[in-house]
C-alpha cells in the first residue's frame, strides 16, 4: 500500500510538472477505481480526448476497487475532483442528496443524451434531473455448460432458451446424474440476489420488481408469495453449502462439469474461460419466462462517471462527460474491456457470442432494465432482501418467519 | 508506586509547604504525555461514539463541510431492541465468551503435559506456541479450508464417517461453533504460555513438603499448584474475555456474519452498520459500540478493581 502510494504521489508530481511545462493546458481532475484492463481502455480514452481537446489535461487518480467505496465519501468533501466514478440508481442517491455530485441536465439536454443513452435514463434520474454519465454495463442471464448437459443427456438449450418446465424438468435429470443444476456461491450475498431478480420479474414483472425494491410492495403480498413459490421448486437443485462459498468456487464447480447453469453476470465469462472452457462448450441464454405474458425485463447494472459538486473545473470537465457519453468513446472503451456501451449507436464486437447475444439480450428487453437488487434498493434493505433470499435458499421451510422480518424491515424504513 | 515512596523517603523534608515544588510537579510531567494520548486517543473516542449513537447520519459530509446527522435521541437503542440480528449477535457473543473460556483448562492442560525435562521439549514447546504467532488472518484462512464444502479435510471426514459431509460454514446453526473453534486454537497456545511461565514459578519446596503429605494428582492440582497460578490465571481469564469480545477478524474472514447473519457478532455487526459497503449508519454502529463498550466495562472494571486491591495489599 505504502508503495502504491509513493508511486501514486510521484506520479501526480510528475503529472503536475509536465502540466506547468504547457502553462495554457487547463486540468481536469477524475478519481476512478479500475482494475487493470478497464484501467488501461480509461486511459486510451483519456489520450483519445486530449488529442482532441490539446488545451485540456486530464488526470486520473485510481483507487483500490474496495476501498473506493470508503475513500469516495472522504474525497467528495474534503478534496473533490471534478469527476468520480460511481453506480447509477439508488447506489448515487446519498450522494445526490447530500448535494456531492452535481446536477448536468443541462449536458444531456445540449448533447441529445435523452436519445442516445435512453435505455439509462431512468436510472440517472433523481428528482427529474440527470446526475452523471453512464458508460458501460453488462447483461446478467443464464450461462449453461454444454458438457453438463450433454453428461446427464439433456438437450444444450438453442438460442430462444427454453421453457421455465422445461428448465425445472431438467433440473430433475440433472439431480439424478448427480449434476448441480444451478450453481452459486452466495457467502458475498448478492448472486442470491441476481436469482431472486430474475424469478421475481419473470414472475411479475419489472414493476414489481422495481416497487420491491423501492419498499413499496408488501412482502406478504400475494405477488410476492408468488416469487417465493417459484423460487421455491428451483430450490432443491442449487448447489448445496452455497452459503459458504464464494461465486469463484461455485464457478469452479460449473468448470469442472458438476453443474450445468449459472445465473451470472457477463463478467464471469472471463473467469470460466480461464477455467478452461471456450466459446464451444459455455453458452448463454436469458432466464426463462415465468408468467407468459409479462413482458421481459433484464437485469444490467450499470457503471458512471460523475461530475463533483466541489469541481474545480465543471466547464472542462463537461466537455469530457460529453466525450465518455459518445458512441465512439463508448465503442472503443467496451471493445477493450468486454463490455456493453449504453450509447444505442455504438457498436459491439460481432466476434464475441456473449456480448453479441448480450446486446441482443437487452435490447430486445421490452420489460425494462432493472440495476440489479442491491442498486435498486437502498443499501439497508437491499442487504437485508438478501438474506431473507439466501436464508430461503438454504431453509425453504423459514418462509413464513423470513417473510415476516423482511415486512418488519420494511416497515421500519418505509413508515406508511 | 514502591519505587515512587522510596524516593519520597530519601527526598529532604525541611522545605517549606509550597504548593507546586518540583516534587508535585514532576509526577505530572511525566505523566502528561500518557495522558494526553489517553484522553486523545482513548476517552474523546469515547465520549464522540456516545454523541454520535443519538444521531441517525450516513457518515457524509454535504460539500460546505456540515454534518448531515438528525438527532434522534435514544431512537438507536430503541431500535437496538427489537433488532433480530442484533439479539443473534448478542447471543453468539455470549456463547463466544463461554466456550473461549474452554482455552483455560485446555491451556492448563498443555502446560503440565508440556512442563518436563525431556530431550527436544523446546522443540515441542514452540510447536504448541505456533499457532499464536500467525495471524487470525491467516488462522482464520486455514479453519475456512478446513471446513470448505467438497474439498476441505473436516468435510471429507464427516463424509467417510457419516456419508453426508457436513459444511460446517453454511449451517445457520453450527457456523458460530466452527469458528470459535478456530479462535481456540491461537487462544489455547496463549494460555498455554502464560501457565508455562506460571509453572516455572510454582515453588518446589511445596511440591516437595505436599509430596511428603501424600498428595498426588488432582489434589496436588486443586490444593497445591493451582493456587500458586492464581495470578497467571486471572491474566489468562481476562485477556481470553477480552479476546472473545473484540473476536472480529475471524468473523470477518470465515463468513463476513453469514450465511443470512446466523454468524454475527457485536463488533462484526457495528462494522457492518456502520463501515461497510451495505451500511453506512453511523448513529447505528455507534449504539453497538456502546452496548459492547458497556459489556466489556463490566470485565474491565473488574480486573481494574483487582489490581487496585492487590496494589493497595503491597
Amino acid at each position: 500500500m505504502v508503495h502504491k502510494k509513493t508511486g501514486a504521489l510521484a506520479l501526480v508530481a510528475a503529472l503536475l510538472m509536465s502540466t506547468s511545462a504547457f502553462a495554457q493546458q487547463r486540468l481536469v481532475t477524475w478519481n476512478a477505481d479500475y482494475d487493470p484492463i478497464p484501467l488501461a481502455a480509461a486511459e486510451a480514452m483519456i489520450t483519445d480526448f486530449e488529442a482532441a481537446n490539446p488545451d485540456i489535461d486530464v488526470q486520473l487518480t485510481n483507487f483500490d476497487h474496495e476501498g473506493y467505496k470508503t475513500s469516495i465519501r472522504n474525497f467528495l468533501t474534503a478534496d473533490a475532483p471534478d469527476l468520480a466514478n460511481w453506480y447509477a440508481a439508488n447506489r448515487m442517491r446519498p450522494f445526490v442528496e447530500a448535494g456531492l455530485f452535481a446536477d448536468i441536465s443541462d449536458l444531456w439536454a445540449s448533447e441529445g443524451l435523452n436519445d442516445s443513452l435512453a435505455s439509462s435514463v431512468l436510472s440517472m434520474t433523481i428528482d427529474g434531473k440527470q446526475w452523471g454519465i453512464p458508460y458501460t454495463y453488462y447483461q446478467w442471464g443464464i450461462y449453461y455448460n454444454r458438457d453438463a448437459y450433454k453428461a446427464a443427456g439433456i438437450e444444450a438449450p438453442g438460442a430462444d432458451g427454453m421453457t421455465w418446465e422445461q428448465f425445472l424438468a431438467n433440473c430433475a435429470t440433472f439431480k439424478a446424474a448427480g449434476i448441480d443444476c444451478v450453481t452459486t456461491g452466495s457467502s458475498a450475498l448478492w448472486p442470491v440476489a441476481g436469482i431472486f431478480d430474475y424469478v421475481s420479474m419473470r414472475t411479475n414483472g419489472y414493476q414489481f420488481h422495481s416497487d420491491l425494491a423501492a419498499g413499496k410492495v408488501s412482502w406478504t403480498s400475494p405477488e410476492a408469495r408468488a416469487v417465493f413459490a417459484e423460487l421455491g421448486k428451483l430450490q432443491p437443485f442449487v448447489t448445496e453449502n452455497h452459503a459458504a462459498i464464494d461465486w469463484q468456487d461455485a464457478a469452479a464447480i460449473f468448470v469442472q462439469n458438476k453443474a450445468a447453469n449459472y445465473v451470472m453476470g457477463n463478467f464471469a465469462v472471463g473467469v470460466f474461460k480461464e477455467g478452461g472452457m471456450t466459446n464451444d462448450n459455455l453458452g448463454f441464454m436469458v432466464f426463462p419466462e415465468i408468467t407468459a405474458g409479462v413482458a421481459r425485463a433484464e437485469e444490467a447494472p450499470t457503471d458512471t462517471v460523475h461530475l463533483t459538486s466541489g469541481a474545480k473545473n465543471p466547464e472542462d470537465a463537461k466537455k469530457f462527460l460529453a466525450y465518455v457519453a459518445s458512441a465512439e468513446a463508448q465503442t472503443k472503451w467496451n471493445a477493450a474491456v468486454g463490455q456493453l456501451p449504453t450509447n444505442k449507436n455504438s457498436t459491439v464486437d460481432a466476434a464475441d457470442p456473449f456480448l453479441s447475444a448480450g446486446f441482443a439480450s437487452l435490447s430486445s428487453a421490452t420489460g425494462g432494465i432493472a440495476q440489479f437488487w442491491d442498486r435498486d434498493a437502498e443499501a439497508e434493505y437491499a442487504k437485508a432482501g438478501m438474506e431473507g433470499f439466501q436464508r430461503f435458499l438454504v431453509q425453504p421451510e423459514a418462509l413464513e418467519e423470513i417473510l415476516t422480518q423482511l415486512e418488519a424491515t420494511r416497515l421500519r424504513l418505509y413508515p406508511q | 508506586m514502591a519505587q515512587a515512596s522510596d524516593v519520597n523517603f530519601a527526598a529532604p523534608v525541611h522545605r517549606p509547604k509550597a504548593q507546586w515544588n518540583q516534587r508535585t510537579i514532576a509526577p505530572w510531567l511525566f505523566l502528561a504525555p500518557g495522558l494526553f494520548m489517553f484522553a486523545v486517543y482513548v476517552l474523546w473516542p469515547i465520549v464522540q461514539s456516545i454523541t454520535l449513537s443519538l444521531y441517525d447520519w450516513n457518515g457524509l459530509y454535504n460539500k460546505d463541510g456540515a454534518f448531515t446527522g438528525t438527532f434522534i435521541g435514544m431512537g438507536n437503542y430503541a431500535e437496538l431492541m427489537t433488532d433480530p440480528a442484533f439479539e443473534v449477535s448478542l447471543w453468539n457473543n455470549f456463547y463466544w465468551l463461554a466456550l473461549y473460556l474452554l482455552a483455560l483448562p485446555a491451556g492448563l492442560f498443555i502446560a503440565i503435559f508440556l512442563n518436563q525435562t525431556v530431550r527436544g521439549i523446546r522443540l515441542y514447546k514452540s510447536l504448541f506456541f505456533f499457532p499464536f504467532v500467525i495471524s487470525q488472518v491467516v488462522v482464520g484462512l486455514m479453519f475456512a479450508w478446513f471446513y470448505a464444502p467438497n474439498f476441505g479435510l473436516f468435510y471429507l471426514l464427516t463424509e467417510w464417517i457419516t456419508g453426508k459431509g457436513t459444511a460446517i460454514l453454511a449451517d445457520p446453526d453450527l457456523v458460530t461453533f466452527g469458528i470459535i473453534a478456530a479462535g481456540l486454537w491461537p487462544q489455547i497456545a496463549y494460555v498455554m504460555i502464560l501457565y508455562l511461565t506460571g509453572l516455572n514459578n510454582v515453588a518446589p519446596d511445596q511440591i516437595e513438603a505436599a509430596r511428603l503429605d501424600g498428595a498426588k494428582g488432582w489434589k496436588m492440582l486443586w490444593y497445591v499448584v493451582l493456587p500458586q497460578l492464581r495470578p497467571a490465571t486471572f491474566i489468562a481469564v481476562i485477556v481470553t474475555v477480552i479476546g472473545a469480545l473484540r473476536s472480529f477478524d475471524l468473523v470477518s474472514i470465515m463468513t463476513s456474519g453469514g450465511p443470512f447473519g446466523s454468524s454475527r457478532i457485536l463488533s462484526y455487526y457495528m462494522y457492518e452498520k456502520a463501515l461497510s459497503e451495505y451500511g453506512f449508519r453511523m448513529g447505528y454502529g455507534a449504539a453497538i459500540a456502546v452496548v459492547l463498550f458497556a459489556i466489556m466495562m463490566v470485565f474491565i472494571s473488574g480486573f481494574i478493581w483487582k489490581m487496585w486491591r492487590d496494589e493497595k495489599e503491597r
